[in-house]
């Protein structure tokens, strides 16, 4: 159409060759199988062919029994998994990255070094590594906690109903204070120094400094990293597989959705697979990141953008 | 600088709290690989100290490697990382240069297309993924991974790469159009060179979570012949649960070469992240 109403302008091809590789691939693996995803979940296989059961799928997910305890047992497991970073690794992040933009501060690129080693860990690794440590066999943990004098605490934590779940996410946040750390870093670095200087002039120092002056300046990364950690716990599976396998034991205490999906697709011990479950739990987890993701967007990011400079 | 805000005790007490918090960062790493290098009474008689003449032994150096395949899977590792890489740098370039070098109808459509990919995880769409690698009969493949971890790369390494190929000067590639130097010859002779700083920081972006990823080649590749250094460990720490020994050398040997290209690039990936490129 571009052609007819300016005919002197030729087509320039060079914009479809620079674009075509990264969105053929894109489009064909990621996009295209994330709507035919979201289209399985409304299929189901009866007598080997994919017949059309509308909503059924999600019917059977949030009613039937033998689905619907496990998925809401996955689902108020995943919000505490959420709930546990948000407020235990996103608050000790902003801690670091405050000590550590101290003007001045020695050692700074070390610690800042050291503390990001977890986060570039696989799950394998990390998961191998605390289960080892908190087991009892080998005696670590309680070890530790009599140097303290705390070692009546000790219990199999991660052997527990009642504590597995909160033990593991712990083992997240460790993995993963690094990036909070990171990002709250870099927006502190960023903040111009006239500022600093102003609240300095106006008796402004310290933690009332921080308070006061800093936080709010950073609020537009916190909704950063709060979205991440929202985006990244939704769709974990790797740490909890790795710890405690496919069953998510102790008796499902530590299920979350990547897990039950997992389970789902692919069948495990005397669950058969079923490909369109799988799909409907994905199409779930699809839709609650995208409404993340939205809140997001819509309330913090334009309330937000009254703070920026 | 005032000094009210330097005072001795308060940079006493953020180095109390940040050395705290490195010892618990480190301690686990740190832990796993001292144990490896002892036997399996120094294993569980003293766990926290160090090996001496008297503990140390390499049983489970040696168990590992007459056991498991783990050079095997270590090339399979490094093909799938090398190979994605290379295919998200090079598109995730060239897509970057189009959205922000040339004005085109769409163009914020696409940037926002491509972006889409950045939050939402590649990884809910595995059942489609899986069906379309069965249908292509790439199940089972270096390949299947390649593709997925190439698409996954993409939305970040674009919006990253657009970012800074925007600060390239307008003068110089049009100095380059006037001597008749076709748009690729801009492209890969004049742009790539001046955006490498970039590119280094999205391959290690890039390359972490590949590295890393357990999900997919469980799902897409889990056969003896394509096994990546992850799921393989995971298996064999699956078999080996009761002898510590080759459990911790199978966890060192993988904590090894991720630490020694952190120490490496560490400056690199903290200069990328701090220079503001994922904000």
């Amino acid at each position: 159409m571009a052609a007819q109403t300016r005919p002197k302008k030729p087509i320039r091809w060079h914009i479809g060759v620079f674009l075509a590789p990264a969105v053929l691939v894109y489009t064909a693996v990621m996009i295209l199988p994330l709507f035919g995803t979201l289209q399985l979940s409304l299929f189901r296989n009866i007598n080997q062919a994919q017949v059309f059961v509308g909503f059924d799928n999600f019917h059977t997910l949030f009613g039937d029994p033998n689905w619907s305890v496990n998925f809401w047992n996955a689902l108020r497991n995943n919000v505490w998994f959420f709930i546990i970073h948000m407020l235990v690794q996103n608050p000790i992040g902003i801690l670091l990255a405050a000590l550590l933009s101290s003007p001045r501060l020695r050692f700074a690129a070390f610690y800042r070094t050291a503390i990001f080693v977890p986060t570039i860990l696989s799950f394998v690794i990390v998961g191998f590594a605390w289960k080892l440590i908190l087991s009892p066999i080998w005696g670590v943990a309680p070890h530790l906690l009599d140097f303290v004098g705390l070692k009546s605490l000790f219990t199999p934590w991660l052997g527990k109903e009642q504590y597995a779940l909160t033990a593991l996410s712990l083992v997240s946040v460790w993995q993963f204070v690094g990036i909070p750390m990171m990002l709250i870093y870099a927006a502190l670095l960023s903040i111009p120094d006239e500022v600093i200087e102003a609240a300095e002039c106006d008796g402004v120092t310290g933690m009332a400094q921080f308070w006061k002056i800093k936080l709010p300046l950073i609020l537009p990364s916190i909704g950063i990293i709060s979205i991440l950690t929202f985006v990244g716990n939704f769709n974990a599976f790797d740490l909890i597989y790795t710890a405690q396998g496919a069953l998510a034991g102790p008796n499902y205490s530590t299920d979350i959705l990547g897990t039950f999906l997992y389970r789902a697709f692919f069948g495990f011990q005397l669950q058969v697979g079923d490909p369109n479950m799988g799909a409907a739990i994905a199409t779930i987890m699809f839709l609650i990141i995208l409404a993340g993701v939205c809140v997001y967007l819509f309330l913090v990011q334009t309330r937000l953008r009254r703070y920026q400079f | 600088m005032s000094t009210a805000t330097h005072s001795l005790p308060r940079a006493i007490g953020a180095h109390a709290v940040l050395l705290t918090y490195t010892v618990i960062a480190l301690f686990p790493v740190i832990l796993v690989i001292m144990n490896s290098f002892k036997s399996r009474a120094g294993i569980f008689g003293a766990p926290l100290t160090p090996p001496t003449p008297k503990t140390f032994d390499l049983i489970g150096y040696t168990t590992v490697f007459g056991q498991g395949d783990f050079l095997h899977y270590f090339q399979n590792s490094l093909v799938v990382t090398v190979a994605s890489l290379f295919f998200v740098l090079l598109f995730g370039a060239m897509a970057a240069f189009a959205l922000s070098e040339y004005r085109f109808r769409g163009n914020t459509m696409m940037g926002l297309y491509l972006a889409l990919g950045i939050m939402i995880p590649i990884r809910l769409g595995t059942v489609a993924i899986l069906q379309l690698m069965v249908a292509s009969g790439l199940v089972n493949t270096l390949t299947a991974l390649i593709l997925v971890y190439t698409a996954q790369g993409l939305p970040l390494a674009i919006f990253i790469l657009s970012e800074f190929m925007k600060q390239v000067s307008d003068d110089l590639k049009n100095a380059g159009r006037i001597d008749g130097l076709s748009e690729y010859t801009i492209f890969f002779r004049l742009v790539l060179p001046l955006v490498r700083p970039s590119m280094a920081t999205v391959a290690v972006f890039t390359m972490i979570p590949i590295w890393n990823d357990l999900w997919f080649p469980l799902i897409l590749a889990p056969s003896e012949e394509t096994k990546t250094v992850t799921l393989g460990a995971q298996l064999f720490l699956g078999q080996f649960v009761t002898n510590w020994n080759a459990i911790l050398a199978a966890l060192s040997l993988a904590i090894l070469p991720v630490l020694i290209l952190y120490v490496i690039f560490s400056r690199q990936l903290i200069r990328g992240i701090t220079s503001g490129a994922v904000k």
